[in-house]
């Protein structure tokens, strides 16, 4: 497999696909109003990060980058429970997952 | 948690305090250990271990603050405490890394332990919207730190903190730009943990929104985590290409002190005030990430230690009155020299020691971290430190001001053993620390 990657040698086709997700995650964070839209976004921003380090690790040919990546998605999972639990509380105070609601706390 | 199974509910914090004494004893018995655990993914030096121990003391007086605040929670108490040790442990991993790996889960552990914290009140909307944007903006700026790591991965092919710095030592002139750009996303990615401008806006409302015994960790153990570990880095992993974020590190710091002090003259609510107070602080301590090549750990640490005890008195305070008064304005403290003198005079010492007058320790980290960015040529940063630290002085007065000046008003405070005793002891040692600094300073 790694003779594969290297006879293409699409390490730049990688690291453009994984940037470019991750751009498409940082615009949906900015731009979004509903708040599971946004952590869906920040997911697709982390599994663009796993992407690159499955690629760089392949790449390099050494596995630190994919049992790093192991531990991103173990903190992505243990992260989208605590948001969603946060979210849940969040719309039986108020009823709407709109964060332009959310407005309290200002200045 | 175990506790509660056997209804020891009231056990618990006494517990968990003679625990975290022992562990206070146990950190510092590795003292010029300097070992390393687990495959080099952990390193215990002198560095982790003063700012260990200094966690640990932290936690320490928050627990002991924490049975009154959660005297009428009882239920959820071991919830509670559980968290709050989970953040602890995040804290301890921030300050002992060897391993970018490390440094990524330690703030995680934190973060969301914290984001939980933050949102811990249920029921109010205020709480639950700190807890929320706290986890928005925390997560985004994580997925940041992670693809900043992921591509110093991509141009050395190793997490190790000693074997990138050995990278750029040997590939001098011919770093990989993809290195560059892992470094930079890094460093916005601590400048958010830290609160430094323009990656601040957070900090108020988590502060505010949060319930106060939150905030007050929050600003003292969560600061002086991300600082510590922001510190290592710059010092340590990116010490031959610190010349590449200098630019972006000056502004920050500029920035974030303007930023601090201005905006804290404008609030009325005594959280929100800390909040923008915290932000100023962080905005001297960026100071010394900016001098780190000079190695200034030992001021990194003295003016921690001076900020963490000038807070944590601060909240012994503000709780109590807040809870009597239901109400976190600067109002609620009107009148309550008159009340009650001794609470008053405790509350002017914090404020002053935040402030940076002399005979409190504030006063001393201001100047040595003056003294060391003026000794690395950074003279333009410190004149706006200086112009920003006078500007604050005005802010921590209006505090005094209500206390002294104002008429007074219906809140009667309760005088609870265990806030008195977290008051006198920090600020006692800030004010040993303030007349007596050389063990500090010179710890390592």
């Amino acid at each position: 497999m790694n003779t594969a990657i290297e006879q293409a040698n699409p390490q730049n086709w990688y690291l453009l696909l994984s940037t470019v997700l991750f751009s498409i995650g940082v615009m949906g964070v900015l731009m979004r109003r509903n708040a599971l839209i946004i952590l869906m976004c920040v997911e697709l921003m982390l599994n663009s990060v796993n992407l690159l380090l499955v690629s760089f690790s392949a790449y390099a040919g050494n596995t630190d980058g994919q049992v790093f990546v192991f531990f991103i998605m173990v903190v992505a999972a243990a992260e989208v429970a605590v948001g969603l639990a946060l979210l849940v509380s969040i719309y039986r105070n108020i009823g709407t997952t709109d964060i332009d609601v959310l407005s309290k706390l200002k200045w | 948690m175990l506790a509660e199974i056997f209804n020891l509910r009231k056990l618990i914090v006494p517990i968990l305090v003679i625990g975290l004494a022992v562990i206070f004893g146990l950190n510092l018995n590795d003292w010029n250990s300097n070992q390393a655990f687990f495959n080099n993914m952990l390193r215990v030096d002198n560095f982790s271990v003063a700012f260990s121990g200094l966690a640990i003391f932290v936690t320490l007086l928050v627990f002991i603050l924490s049975t009154d605040f959660y005297a009428n929670e009882q239920a959820h108490i071991s919830d509670y405490m559980s968290i709050l040790t989970f953040i602890l442990v995040g804290a301890l991993m921030m300050f002992s890394f060897a391993n970018l790996t490390m440094l990524f889960l330690g703030i995680e552990t934190l973060s969301i332990a914290l984001y939980i914290m933050a949102g811990s009140k249920r029921f109010d909307v205020r709480s639950n919207e700190a807890g929320f944007k706290y986890f928005l903006l925390g997560s985004f700026a994580s997925a940041f730190l992670l693809f900043g790591i992921a591509l110093i991965f991509g141009a050395t092919g190793t997490f190790d903190l000693n074997k990138i710095a050995d990278y750029t030592l040997q590939n001098q002139g011919n770093i990989s730009p993809l290195f560059y750009t892992g470094m930079v996303m890094m460093v916005f990615a601590m400048l958010f943990k830290v609160s430094a401008a323009p990656f601040h806006f957070w900090a108020p409302d988590v502060y505010e929104g949060a319930p106060s015994l939150v905030t007050a960790y929050m600003s003292t153990l969560v600061k002086i985590a991300a600082f510590a570990a922001f510190y290592k880095l710059m010092s340590a992993t990116f010490f031959y290409t610190f010349d590449k974020a200098e630019l972006i590190l000056n502004v920050a710091a500029i920035l974030t002190l303007a930023v601090g002090n201005l905006m804290a003259l404008a609030q009325t609510n005594f959280k929100r005030l800390l909040a923008y107070s915290g932000i100023s602080h962080a905005g001297y301590m960026m100071l010394l990430i900016l001098s780190a090549k000079d190695q200034t750990a030992g001021a990194l640490f003295y003016y921690s230690l001076a900020y963490a005890l000038s807070t944590l008195a601060a909240f012994a305070i503000a709780i109590p009155i807040f809870k009597a008064a239901k109400s976190e304005e600067i109002d609620s403290f009107n009148g309550l020299a008159k009340k009650n003198p001794l609470a008053a005079a405790a509350m002017s010492m914090a404020m002053l020691g935040l402030a940076g007058i002399p005979p409190f320790a504030g006063f001393l980290g201001k100047y040595y971290i003056f003294t060391e960015a003026l000794h690395s040529d950074y003279f333009k940063t410190t004149l706006v430190a200086i112009f920003a630290s006078m500007i604050g002085v005005y802010y921590y007065f209006k505090v005094i001001i209500a206390m002294y000046g104002k008429p007074e008003n219906e809140v009667k405070m309760e005088n609870s053993i265990n806030y008195q005793l977290v008051l006198w002891v920090c600020l006692g040692l800030s004010l040993f620390f303030g007349l007596y600094p050389a063990p500090i300073l010179n710890i390592f």
